[in-house]
């Protein structure tokens, strides 16, 4: 089942992303970027090291960004591996904070369909709200679209009403064109998300990548009217790249798409980068990052 | 169940602040003299002129208006010191003088960009990061080449010519003067050179270079004014070479003022380039190369891609696509570092380009311009596009030179091909396909200098430029820039 996906041009989307990282953020456009930021993160601990007592922690963590600054949002989500998802949705009770899980034999994918499936189940068993699927990448490789289609499918239907999130890991696909492929078929196969990456392979989410991605969303509401969303995860550290990928948004999706409905950056320490340029717009002055909470 | 209607809202609520570039750094007089002989000089006529910034409608200097006097005197300074000085020094010192012209180009980049964006209009990200570092990149460039002459031209013995007589158009002021100086001086030949009128400012701040580099005297004049001031220069009897950069209209009357003299001559004039995309290119890419292909600076590009040719097939898609792409193009203050698209650069070039936005309506044109607001004072056109257009309309034949764009259809390579060439013009074209064959079969058969596969005005002091037909001949850039200054 080949999928006919339009051509990419690399030296075309780098012009237009130089075009994006050259403008200027500045003043109230910037406050109003960092709070629309902070509030669009999935908050994230996936290692092997994880424990309840950590999970706890960056649920504190999510629902008290800084509260030395008043009237801050707070982020969209907490990611976490399946068996954590009740601990996270406990801890969470209250707010409108989700619980994402990564499923489907995260972060490789090389199971088969059946643990694939009861990984997913489990998490949506425990109450997750979202479920960050990968996609079969040696499949993609080896051109089997179909599986890798029905996969997706199969993932979704699983997630009953959950939202999923397909990981594409574009680090592992080696050029934009695939990139473009492997957002197509996710979305065709029924993706409330594409997710450039797992965060455990380097490169994670580039801003080119992502503009690709993001202009496969477009093409693909205008072709069927359905709205995706887009996650870049991954070695997204700092508050001015952060607003990069929000201008990149702005100006390719526009005003449906920048809310954390259908936009989410998967990080761990970007809010506090954030957080201390929101001071500094303040108060004029950087903070020592002591000042912080890390969790 | 209500139908949704399928469209990207642009309106985000998320505005950016304006972030206009400092222009405290700069440093203008309020009057400018002649550059002749080295020397700062009144004019004969005693006139000056007013140079005004096109976004604000302000007055910035002054400036003298040279007559046929002074353009006397500035071939004269330039005969003086091609005879005493220029033509005897080794060529290996006058790569030194042009180097260090590019080196203190570089240093004065900053307020070089900001002139040359209140002066024409043009964006401060354009003036930033094309304008500037490419005109000193060909003074860097062509630096490299003047002691080796004879290995550019093997066993042809390459001889200046003796005095070269520059006229600059106003859309890309300091670097076509610096096209247009950098090969001359690097050749061998002395320079008089008219930058346009409304825009003389960074060639005048130029010459504040050329001084402060220590060049000999009268190697570098500059003669401002308009039209008059051109025409002495073209019909002075000492030039030995004109370089013209402007309309097709002036280029035919230069042609005839030498016809009969020794002048060599360059002319480099208008252009109608077809802006080509197949089914098969990468259509949002394809999408942005158009963008950058007839917004840049206003569309006051003698390159521009104004004539956009789409194959039937996915004429919806990329149309919606450039549609959804122009709202997001800031147009305002140039100086502001988020403008794409800045002020027309004078009065009487709006009123042209106005003119031929009623001339496409009244033709049954399709007119479409972005949903943005423009400044209360300035010049300003909002970028347009127009469809539903053919071969036989004027908007569609003549040169606008303004931020318009007019779209028509194709089905075959064939056709495309024969409409592209079907111009009195042929100096660009672009070309977007992915597939390589049909890219280079393409351009070997369009009739035009200038050719991008899958890109859009990139340049390249490396690279020649040039046209054919009614738009000129001669090329500047490259190795071919030395031949039109040089005799073998």
């Amino acid at each position: 089942m080949p999928i006919a996906s339009p051509a990419v041009d690399q030296v075309g989307i780098l012009d237009r992303v130089e075009r994006i990282t050259k403008r200027s953020i500045k003043n109230e456009s910037k406050v109003q970027g960092l709070k629309m930021a902070l509030n669009m993160i999935d908050l994230t601990t996936l290692e092997g090291a994880d424990t309840e007592k950590k999970v706890i922690q960056l649920c504190n963590k999510a629902q008290h960004l800084h509260d030395a600054y008043p009237g801050l949002p707070t982020v969209a989500a907490v990611c976490v591996y399946p068996n954590f998802v009740s601990v996270a949705k406990t801890n969470l009770k209250g707010s409108n904070i989700k619980v994402a899980a990564v499923a489907t034999a995260f972060p490789a994918g090389q199971s088969s369909r059946e643990v694939k499936l009861l990984d997913t189940k489990m998490a949506v068993d425990a109450g997750a709200d979202e479920i960050d699927m990968v996609i079969s990448r040696g499949k993609f490789h080896s051109g089997e679209y179909a599986f890798v289609f029905d996969e997706i499918a199969a993932i979704k239907e699983a997630c009953g009403n959950a939202r999923l999130k397909v990981i594409l890991e574009t680090g592992e696909l080696g050029t934009f064109d695939k990139v473009r492929k492997a957002s197509d078929i996710a979305m065709a196969a029924g993706a409330d998300f594409i997710k450039t990456s797992t965060g455990k392979i380097s490169p994670a989410a580039t801003l080119p990548v992502t503009l690709v991605m993001l202009e496969a969303i477009k093409d693909h509401y205008y072709n069927t009217g359905v709205q995706v969303g887009m996650k870049p995860a991954g070695g997204i550290s700092n508050a001015k790249l952060a607003l990069q990928y929000l201008l990149l948004v702005k100006e390719t999706l526009g005003a449906d798409w920048l809310n954390n409905n259908w936009f989410r950056f998967g990080a761990s320490s970007l809010a506090n980068d954030l957080l201390m340029q929101l001071v500094k717009q303040d108060t004029g002055l950087y903070q020592s990052k002591d000042y912080f909470s890390k969790d | 169940m209500s139908k949704k209607t399928i469209a990207i809202n642009f309106d985000t609520g998320w505005d950016l602040n304006p972030a206009p570039e400092s222009t405290s750094h700069i440093q203008l007089n309020e009057q400018y003299q002649l550059f002749i002989g080295g020397k700062w000089v009144k004019p004969e006529s005693g006139k000056y002129f007013a140079t005004i910034n096109p976004a604000t409608e302000e007055k910035i200097a002054m400036v003298a208006e040279a007559n046929e006097k002074d353009v006397d005197k500035a071939v004269k300074a330039a005969r003086k010191a091609y005879n005493d000085v220029w033509s005897k020094m080794p060529a290996a010192e006058r790569g030194k003088y042009i180097y260090r012209i590019a080196r203190l180009m570089q240093e004065k980049a900053r307020e070089l960009a900001v002139i040359e964006t209140m002066d024409g209009g043009k964006p401060i990200r354009e003036s930033r990061d094309i304008d500037i570092p490419l005109a000193a990149a060909h003074f860097f460039y062509y630096a490299g080449w003047a002691d080796k002459l004879n290995y550019a031209f093997p066993n042809r013995h390459p001889q200046s010519l003796g005095v070269a007589g520059q006229i600059t158009p106003w859309n890309f002021p300091l670097l076509m003067a610096a096209w247009k100086i950098a090969p001359a001086l690097a050749t061998g030949n002395t320079v008089v050179l008219k930058p346009a009128e409304t825009t003389p400012l960074t060639a005048l701040k130029l010459a504040e270079i050329i001084q402060e580099s220590g060049l000999p005297d009268g190697v570098v004049n500059i003669v401002t004014g308009a039209g008059a001031t051109g025409a002495a220069v073209v019909n002075h009897k000492d030039v030995d070479k004109i370089a013209f950069t402007g309309s097709t209209g002036v280029g035919k009357i230069i042609q005839n003022a030498v016809a009969g003299t020794n002048k060599k001559v360059t002319l480099e004039l208008g252009g109608k380039a077809a802006n080509i995309i197949f089914e098969d290119a990468a259509l949002d890419q394809a999408v942005e190369g158009i963008i950058n292909g007839i917004y840049f600076n206003q569309g006051h590009v003698c390159c521009a891609g104004s004539r956009l040719f789409v194959q039937e097939s996915v004429y919806d898609t990329v149309l919606r696509k450039l549609k959804d792409r122009m709202e997001s193009l800031v147009v305002g203050n140039p100086l502001d570092k988020n403008t794409d698209v800045g002020a027309i650069n004078s009065k009487e070039q709006l009123a042209t380009i106005h003119n031929y936005l009623k001339i496409g309506k009244q033709e049954g044109g399709e007119m479409y311009q972005s949903n943005c607001s423009t400044p209360k004072k300035g010049y300003w056109c909002k970028p347009t596009l127009f469809t539903n257009l053919s071969q036989s309309n004027r908007i569609v034949q003549e040169e606008i030179f303004g931020p318009v764009l007019a779209v028509q259809t194709f089905r075959t390579v064939s056709e495309v091909i024969e409409k592209a060439n079907n111009t009195p013009f042929g100096l660009s074209a672009g070309v977007w396909t992915d597939k390589g064959s049909k890219l280079f079969n393409l351009t070997a058969q369009m009739r035009a200098g200038i050719i991008w596969g899958n890109t859009y005005n990139k340049f390249d002091p490396t690279s020649p430029f040039g046209g054919y037909k009614e738009s000129g001949f001669g090329r500047e850039g490259g190795l071919h820039g030395l031949k039109p200054y040089l005799k073998f």
